[in-house]
């Protein structure tokens, strides 16, 4: 580890190439925080986005009248409005009214801190994409199969989960991919609402040390390695679920 | 005009649909939802307003500050213009690009559009709001790029990523017989694509980059971050300016319908295109 950072030490003295999160202690911290926050951002709201699109998508797909209007204004709202200002009315607006409550040194403090506002905006915003996209993963599968199951006598809510939702996922994972990784993309937002992410951490790194350029690169790469990393599980994902003879039908 | 169709039909020898009757059918129910949708927003920031205010002061705020939140979010629309103009036009080029037969062309087509595609909007905001320089120097006259023209390169960048690849996947929807029947009939790649192929792929492209477009708009309030002052950063000015809690959740709702009522329509007409286009 020393050799690295006295290398790029010296490769900041030499060609003015400056990397203090690749050999300052404090910076790398920095740097690494803001990574976790971005990936614990990610994953949760990934999860939860996911449980609102299948829960969603079950709701359009049954056929109770008031579960699907209520679904359809959510998605209708979230899909076209700016998630930036979505972010802004759920920590400045709805966040003004929820109580405050006193935390352990006596000081007023939100119920709902900034961070978990992200998760729910992001959740949110990511889950009615992923309801549009389950949804027509749903309406892909042949109706001769919702009617054999109808024939083998299961229910309407017994089929949505135990026939429909198994063949709709395999459908809908290409969709939900791309979606997943709009969602990574999104996770900058948290920076205006001063959630510590990587792009706020390197905010604050390139503000201290002037190295502008060379943050916005390291910035640039790290967030391409992070598509990489769910692009690629989420393709692995797909190989491990396909179902012989059913894919290229789907497609 | 539909008993002239009548007329002509069997004279011609050919059995004549009638688009146009069909074609209006179609968008009414569009038009209703539409505009029941934008009247619902409407009452819901009504109500927010008179509840948040429990007078009509409030509502009288609002109209206070919609001019200068409308001279914001024309910069909204004008930044979008910019990109999506500037955006398609790259985006053809690039896309041809990631198709074309000569690996030198393709391969850095198909990285370059990788990378801005796959980069989160407001990193590239970033980029280009503090690498492009404050001013440039042509033939000895110095020009300053003011910041929401910087703003407009920056989300430029990603429209033509993600239209290069709306166009590759466009251009390879296209049958292979039909670059086939072109190249038998001694057309170069250049003119099967642009003669041939491109003309067959406009109405696929229509819906995904009508869809583009109304993410582009929704992404336009980032630049608010960046200093640049559209409805966003007028809006906050606004609410600094009138210290009121009262106001913060009638206002943020307001500026939501705007965005709800200019992206709704364009959300509902593509999807309506692209279930007619599905069906030939």
């Amino acid at each position: 580890m020393d050799r690295i950072a006295d290398f790029f030490r010296a490769l900041n003295e030499r060609t003015g190439i400056n990397l203090p999160i690749l050999y300052d202690p404090f910076d790398a911290d920095r740097f690494f925080h803001g990574l976790l926050t971005t990936i614990e951002l990610f994953l949760i709201s990934a999860v939860v986005s996911i449980a609102i699109g299948l829960v969603g998508a079950g709701s359009l797909t049954l056929p109770y009248r008031v579960p699907k209007a209520i679904t359809r204004c959510y998605v209708a709202f979230f899909r076209n409005t700016p998630p930036l200002i979505q972010m802004y009315f759920f920590f400045f607006a709805i966040g003004a009214l929820t109580p405050v409550r006193k935390n352990d040194f006596g000081f007023p403090e939100p119920t709902i801190d900034n961070f978990q506002w992200a998760l729910i905006t992001l959740s949110l915003y990511a889950g009615a994409f992923n309801i549009e996209i389950f949804r027509s993963g749903v309406e892909a599968i042949h109706r001769s199969i919702v009617e054999a199951a109808t024939a083998l006598g299961y229910g309407k809510i017994a089929c949505f989960l135990y026939v429909m939702l198994p063949l709709a996922w395999r459908i809908s994972l290409p969709a939900l991919c791309n979606n997943m990784i709009e969602l990574l993309k999104t996770t900058t937002l948290a920076y205006a609402i001063g959630v510590p992410e990587l792009l706020y951490v390197s905010n604050q790194i390139w503000s201290d040390n002037l190295n502008t350029f060379e943050m916005m690169n390291v910035l640039m790469v790290v967030y391409l390695l992070l598509v990489g990393i769910v692009a690629l599980a989420m393709n692995r994902w797909e190989q491990a679920l396909r179902l012989p003879g059913f894919g290229a039908a789907a497609r | 005009m539909s008993e002239n169709h009548m007329k002509l039909g069997p004279q011609v020898g050919i059995t004549l649909p009638e688009p146009k009757q069909r074609s209006g059918l179609a968008f009414s129910p569009e038009l209703t939802s539409i505009l029941l949708a934008i009247l619902a927003v409407v009452g819901i920031v009504l109500i927010l307003t008179l509840l948040s205010g429990a007078d009509t002061g409030l509502l009288g705020e609002l109209l206070k500050w919609t001019p200068f939140m409308a001279q914001g979010f024309a910069l909204n629309v004008a930044i979008s213009l910019f990109a999506i103009v500037f955006g398609t036009i790259g985006g053809v080029f690039l896309g041809m690009g990631q198709l074309a037969p000569r690996g030198w062309i393709s391969a850095p087509s198909k990285i370059l559009t990788q990378i801005f595609r796959n980069a989160p909007w407001l990193v590239l905001l970033f980029y280009c709001i503090f690498l492009i320089p404050f001013q440039v120097r042509i033939g000895g006259e110095t020009y300053t790029i003011s910041n929401w023209l910087r703003a407009s390169i920056g989300f430029t960048i990603p429209i033509v990523a993600n239209f290069s690849e709306i166009v590759r996947g466009a251009l390879q929807s296209i049958p292979s017989g039909q670059w086939e029947a072109a190249r038998s009939l001694g057309y170069t790649w250049r003119q099967t694509v642009l003669s041939v192929v491109l003309p067959q792929c406009i109405k696929r492209m229509l819906p995904p980059w009508m869809n583009l477009y109304a993410i582009l708009l929704m992404a336009t309030p980032l630049a608010s971050i960046v200093g640049v002052e559209e409805s966003m950063t007028n809006a906050r000015t606004a609410l600094q300016a009138e210290a009121d809690g009262r106001l913060l959740l009638p206002l943020y709702a307001y500026l939501l319908s705007w965005f709800f009522i200019y992206c709704y329509p364009i959300a509902r007409i593509s999807k309506s295109l692209e279930d007619r286009f599905a069906v030939r």
